[in-house]
């Protein structure tokens, strides 16, 4: 109870964090917004490799489908990101 | 070593908070995102401290780096290959692969769980259940911008809420299941299948102009069901994540809602101007009125005209022709003439997804003006060029409450001096009614199609 506790405090706060952090992204970068969410959302990498580390033979399986999935997100989202920002030039 | 890891994943979700607050200015953004990327190397690198993954040894490496090299190529190639037009179906399809991993992750904890508490099995049926909805409406909404194997229609049946609200029960009750009796994983597969059925009928009946609203939808679950799944592994780098990602979502997605004037449910339930409009039909509002244009007459008045703002819509991306816009914009100011772009939130087929467009054919972001930016502003503007927009320019928004974009913010374009509004026909937008823009007196139909529209008229402004 304790650990789920503090779990559910630091999920309420970040989700404070969030609505705070995103409503200052301007109309302007909104695509760009969503595929850098979409790439940290990849996070669910650092599960994936705990369940691929574990002795099951079928979570591993699942883990390494995940870690897969989870790395598309991240190089796909950052590098779209990276891509798509490097578009917006001010006036030369 | 359990300490040093939480600390670095603290380091890294701060990086990620830093990234997107770079992302409030498009000078910083760039920068922001190298800080998210960053900190995602920091937590991978971590998470190989972690006990399971030091003790399964070389075979576990292996496997993680065979995965990370697999991911890394197909991500790689989505990310360079893609068009910019095709983005939200890009986004779509990164948020399904986050639900999918979401939903292997809660499924492996379960699996190997001895004696799970009720924090874990709690946090596995939702992770199942929003993850399994994310992966298979994600690829359902792919499919709908792909235009693929769906149509981009939206898709009803008789009895469709009943089912939807049966299956959600259903899912429910697997959950509870799984609480009570955790021996079995064949329960959470079982929900995983309901809830995977769920999300295709939850889209289905979602319309092609309406997906912006689902796939910011879908992004915030793919946050959520990544956050359930830090409750399963009580991970706190899963659960800061996930719940920044869902807050985005939903925040884009009321964005969206806002700016058609609609509920989320009213989008999520396919429904648009179901109500009987009592507005004028076609022939009444277009009768005698319309005065067509040709691209010299259209030169002959951008000659004399010292600002002009161009109000693109999804048909300017759709015919390609952001890169001959351009072009009449250069020409217009190498003229003098002053020239900027007025975006409507849902111009595209997703948030903000105009700019990008514009930007990639080169047009600076300072031009780029907001509607509320701009809207006071166009009593001062001498010509309005509207390329392939259609509701977000229709002053029924605001005339008639019984039309169904009542209320719905528009581009009051109607304001400026001279409107030219380039289309290939007077058919309807989405929304399906009149538009008594096209009839006003102070406004020039010039029929044609985008790009080719677009190159007759700088070629006529190049000779004039």
């Amino acid at each position: 109870m304790e650990t789920f506790i503090s779990a559910l405090t630091i999920f309420v706060l970040a989700v404070f964090v969030g609505v705070f952090v995103i409503k200052r992204v301007p109309p302007l970068l909104h695509t760009p917004l969503m595929s850098g969410s979409n790439a940290i959302s990849g996070i669910t990498i650092v599960g994936a490799m705990i369940s691929i580390a574990t002795p099951s033979p079928l979570s591993t399986i699942f883990g390494f489908i995940a870690v897969v999935f989870a790395t598309i997100n991240v190089v796909g989202g950052f590098l779209v990101t990276n891509r798509m920002l490097g578009m917006f030039k001010k006036k030369e | 070593m359990f300490s040093l890891i939480n600390i670095l994943y603290l380091v890294a979700a701060v990086l990620f908070i830093l990234g997107l607050m770079g992302l409030s200015h498009p000078k910083t953004a760039v920068a922001g995102n190298l800080k998210a990327a960053a900190g995602m190397l920091l937590a991978i690198v971590a998470t190989l401290l972690d006990r399971n993954v030091i003790e399964s040894g070389t075979r576990g490496l292996m496997l993680i780096a065979a995965g990370i090299a697999l991911g890394a190529i197909i991500g790689a190639v989505f990310a360079l290959k893609i068009k910019m037009t095709a983005m939200p179906q890009m986004v779509a399809l990164l948020n399904g692969f986050g639900g999918g991993a979401s939903v292997l992750i809660a499924g492996a904890a379960l699996h190997d769980a001895v004696n799970p508490n009720l924090q874990l099995l709690i946090a596995t049926a939702v992770s199942g259940i929003i993850g399994a909805v994310t992966f298979w409406g994600s690829l359902v909404a792919f499919d709908k911008l792909q235009e693929f194997l769906l149509p981009g229609k939206p898709i009803h049946y008789p009895g469709q809420q009943l089912l939807n609200a049966l299956l959600g029960i259903v899912a429910l009750a697997l959950a509870v299941w799984i609480v009570v009796d955790p021996t079995s994983d064949t329960t959470y597969w079982v929900l995983v299948l309901v809830a995977s059925i769920l999300g295709v009928l939850l889209t289905i009946p979602i319309g092609g102009a309406d997906m912006p609203v689902a796939v910011a939808l879908l992004n915030s679950y793919s946050g959520l069901a990544g956050a359930a799944a830090g409750f399963v592994l009580n991970n706190n780098a899963l659960i800061i994540t996930g719940s920044l990602v869902g807050a985005s979502g939903i925040i884009l997605s009321q964005i969206m809602c806002k700016a058609m004037n609609r509920s989320l449910a009213n989008v999520l339930l396919g429904k648009l101007g179901s109500g009987e409009s009592t507005g004028a039909s076609a022939d009444e509002t277009y009768a005698g009125k319309i005065k067509s244009t040709s691209p010299e007459e259209i030169a002959m008045l951008l000659e004399t005209a010292r600002r002009v703002v161009i109000v693109p819509g999804y048909g300017l991306a759709v015919s390609q022709a952001q890169h001959a816009v351009r072009e009449l914009a250069t020409l217009l100011e190498s003229k003098g003439t002053t020239v900027e772009f007025g975006i409507h939130p849902v111009a595209g087929r997703m948030p903000g997804h105009m700019n990008v467009l514009l930007a990639e054919a080169d047009v600076p972001y300072d031009k780029l003006k907001e509607m509320d930016e701009i809207n006071p502003q166009f009593g001062q503007v001498d010509v309005v060029l509207v390329i392939g927009a259609n509701d977000v320019v229709n002053p029924l928004a605001i005339t008639d409450p019984s039309s169904p974009i009542a209320g719905m913010p528009i581009l009051e374009v109607g304001n400026a001096r001279s409107v030219v509004v380039m289309k290939r026909s007077l058919s309807p937008g989405f929304a399906g009614i009149p538009n008594p823009l096209f009839a006003a007196d102070n406004t020039l139909m010039y029929f044609g199609d985008g790009k080719a529209a677009v190159q007759a008229l700088v070629a006529a402004v190049k000779e004039g």
